[in-house]
């Protein structure tokens, strides 16, 4: 709770100039709290008479945060693969693991995962903690998280690491609350606090707006899911010595309340638009479902998958997981190519991180080209298969 | 059949920005809404009402404005409404949120199926809903499509997944939380309105549901925010000159890493 300390307090109104959330203002000689207090502290920095404090905030820390130690990687293993991601995880759990001088480990749960925990050992793991079991070939949320919070409790690692995807983001937050760990999700930038060791997590909030910087000071693990392409891989290097720690599961563990009747992949298209290096983006200016089409060619012509605005799913011209945006998915590839998109700020929020953006719209003045690093001002049924033509040229000189 | 819905009132994503000299919060025509993903939440349970019988419960926990959306929910055709209010919640993450709605929910009583929305727009987090779930031993789905069968002890449901997706049964009781595939919300009705003008909405305090000072808002909360900053500005640029067709070679010129 927000205290005012009213014989402090001069009334200079800094405090209510500075809160981000318009949660105070001065009424009479001193500052009132209202309801919109999130407790973020941005005051008690601002209050030069030192007026303003936060009840409950230094709390003692457990004695025991320094028996947590090691870097954990969620290795995601799914329909016989690992998921890019957790490879990205390792070369980046590495650089923390490197950092606080500790191991860096990996925790593979499925079945047939074959060659899977070797590879997780040559992009950068110490050691692999392999789960395999034919109960676990789908995915289920009980039993991913009563394995991945019994190793943990186990093994006590100070970080954990997942991937945001739809598995990530489903199971991790369980086994969080279970562990009583503190959790942020869709981080984009992790690193080490000097002083004292701490993870610092990095994470865009209000749709990309703004970027928050959050740590667990009193809980270990501490928990993060990251976005794919965020973070880089290791080069793969089967050189790399590792040692796999066979796990086997408890019948208790492997008991689900819900049951998997059939794993469905996608018909037509890549829908993993997350995991996708080059995305091909359609919106409204597309005017109908054949427009997708013309998105579809340049996007097999470019390697990539197809990708849409909410005007283009409502509209009916594609399935809701392409969607990109508030409401759909957030997407950080190398390319964007957003293509009769006005730019509305809910798809700009889940497509500002891509590394390069072209925007192709009829209308000069469309929000889009704001955040695009190139943009083409004209008809895009004119423009698209002019691009595909020279895209073909050029590889075939 | 009795549902719970867990919604939440967020300021609407257009208006949100930081103020770029001041790093604060622009908060000048910030309007507040019910979360885009709980306005479908909300729909499902209405429809399982109408199919199997029962009566739907929203609940929010937020400051006393966050009755707007418990309304609005009631106009939707909910049957009651719970605010769970109390300054003591302000800084809650979502760990400390997941155990307030847990008791929340068990004070209100017995349910067979508990929605939320697949996040809040706010935060991002999507944790909430699976935190609950754990604390009341139920459990959960995440981002469910479709709701393909429903009867008086469980439901079949297709449950998103990044390359698909998969067919799941669960018995009651359980939570789901919900993506905007799942349904198309409805428009209010007349009636609906009059009833939420007049409902009644239960408040609940942190000492109503009786919970841990050491387990709710700020105090309770394993994450804390250390810094908050303005995301860094795109700046590459570049025009392009000439006829079109020209500016499409500069283009494809420029995109050539990626052929």
């Amino acid at each position: 709770m927000l205290i005012i300390d009213t014989e402090l307090c001069i009334g200079c109104g800094v405090c209510e100039s500075n809160c981000p959330f318009g949660a105070i203002t001065v009424v009479g000689s001193w500052a009132v709290v209202g309801d919109g207090c999130t407790l973020c502290g941005t005051c008690v920095e601002a209050c030069d008479p030192g007026a303003i404090s936060i009840e409950g905030a230094d709390k003692d820390a457990p004695l025991d945060l320094a028996s947590w130690s090691g870097v954990w990687v969620y290795g995601e293993f799914r329909r016989g693969a690992l998921a890019p991601v957790s490879l990205e995880l390792l070369g980046i759990g590495r650089k923390l693991a490197d950092t606080r001088n500790v191991p860096l480990s990996a925790v593979l749960i499925g079945s047939e995962t074959g060659e899977a925990a070797r590879q997780l050992i040559a992009y950068g793991a110490d050691t692999v903690y392999r789960v395999d079991d034919p109960a676990l070939a789908h995915f289920t949320d009980e039993a991913y998280g009563a394995i991945m919070t019994s190793l943990i409790r186990q093994h006590k690692p100070e970080i954990v690491l997942a991937g945001a995807t739809a598995i990530g983001r489903s199971f991790i937050p369980g086994v969080a609350t279970t562990l009583g760990a503190g959790l942020t999700a869709d981080c984009t930038q992790l690193a080490i606090r000097e002083e004292d060791g701490a993870l610092l997590q990095t994470r865009p909030a209000f749709g990309g707006n703004i970027m928050a910087t959050i740590v667990c000071p009193n809980s270990r693990p501490q928990m993060s899911t990251v976005r794919p392409k965020v973070m880089q891989a290791l080069a793969f290097d089967g050189e790399r010595q590792g040692e796999i720690i066979e796990v086997k599961p408890s019948p208790e563990q492997l008991a689900t309340r819900v049951r998997v009747i059939e794993s469905v992949v996608s018909e037509q298209d890549n829908v993993n638009i997350q995991e996708a290096d080059i995305l091909v983006a359609g919106g409204r200016g597309l005017d109908n479902a054949q427009g997708f089409t013309l998105m579809r060619e340049l996007a097999a012509s470019l390697g990539g998958a197809v990708a849409a605005t909410r005007a283009a799913v409502d509209a009916g011209w594609i399935s809701y997981p392409h969607q990109v945006g508030q409401t759909g998915k957030t997407v950080a590839p190398k390319l964007y190519i957003a293509c009769g998109i006005s730019g509305a700020v809910q798809h700009i929020a889940g497509m500002q991180s891509a590394e390069t953006i072209v925007a192709i719209n009829r209308d000069k003045d469309a929000t889009i080209f704001d955040v695009a690093d190139f943009g083409l001002v004209g008809d895009l049924f004119e423009i698209v298969p002019k691009i595909l033509r020279q895209i073909e040229e050029r590889r075939k000189s | 059949m009795k549902i719970f819905v867990c919604i939440k009132q967020v300021p609407d994503a257009k208006d949100v920005r930081l103020d770029p000299k001041t790093n604060t919060l622009a908060r000048e025509g910030v309007q507040s809404i019910m979360n885009p993903y709980d306005q479908h939440a909300v729909e499902e349970a209405v429809r399982l009402k109408e199919l199997l019988g029962g009566e739907v419960t929203v609940l929010s926990m937020g400051p006393p404005q966050a009755e707007e959306v418990l309304r609005q929910a009631i106009s939707c055709g909910a049957d009651h409404a719970v605010l769970v209010s109390d300054r003591a919640f302000a800084g809650a993450d979502t760990w400390a949120t997941s155990y307030t709605l847990a008791k929340a929910v068990q004070v209100i009583g017995a349910f067979d199926l508990l929605l939320c929305g697949k996040q809040a727009i706010d935060g991002d987090t999507a944790q909430v809903g699976p935190g609950l779930a754990m604390r009341l031993q139920i459990p959960y789905v995440t981002c469910v499509q479709k709701v393909r069968q429903a009867t008086d002890s469980g439901l079949i449901l297709e449950r998103m997944m990044d390359d698909g997706y998969d067919v799941l049964a669960v018995d009651f009781p359980a939570l789901l939380t919900v993506v905007k595939d799942i349904n198309e919300p409805r428009v209010p009705s007349l009636k609906g309105k009059m009833r939420a003008k007049k409902v009644e909405i239960r408040r609940l305090s942190a000492a109503d549901i009786g919970a841990d000072p050491a387990c709710i808002g700020l105090p309770g909360s394993p994450t804390q925010v250390v810094k908050v900053f303005p995301p860094e500005a795109r700046c590459k640029r570049a025009v392009f000159t000439g006829s079109l067709d020209e500016q499409i070679v500069q283009l494809v010129d420029s995109l050539q890493s990626y052929l």
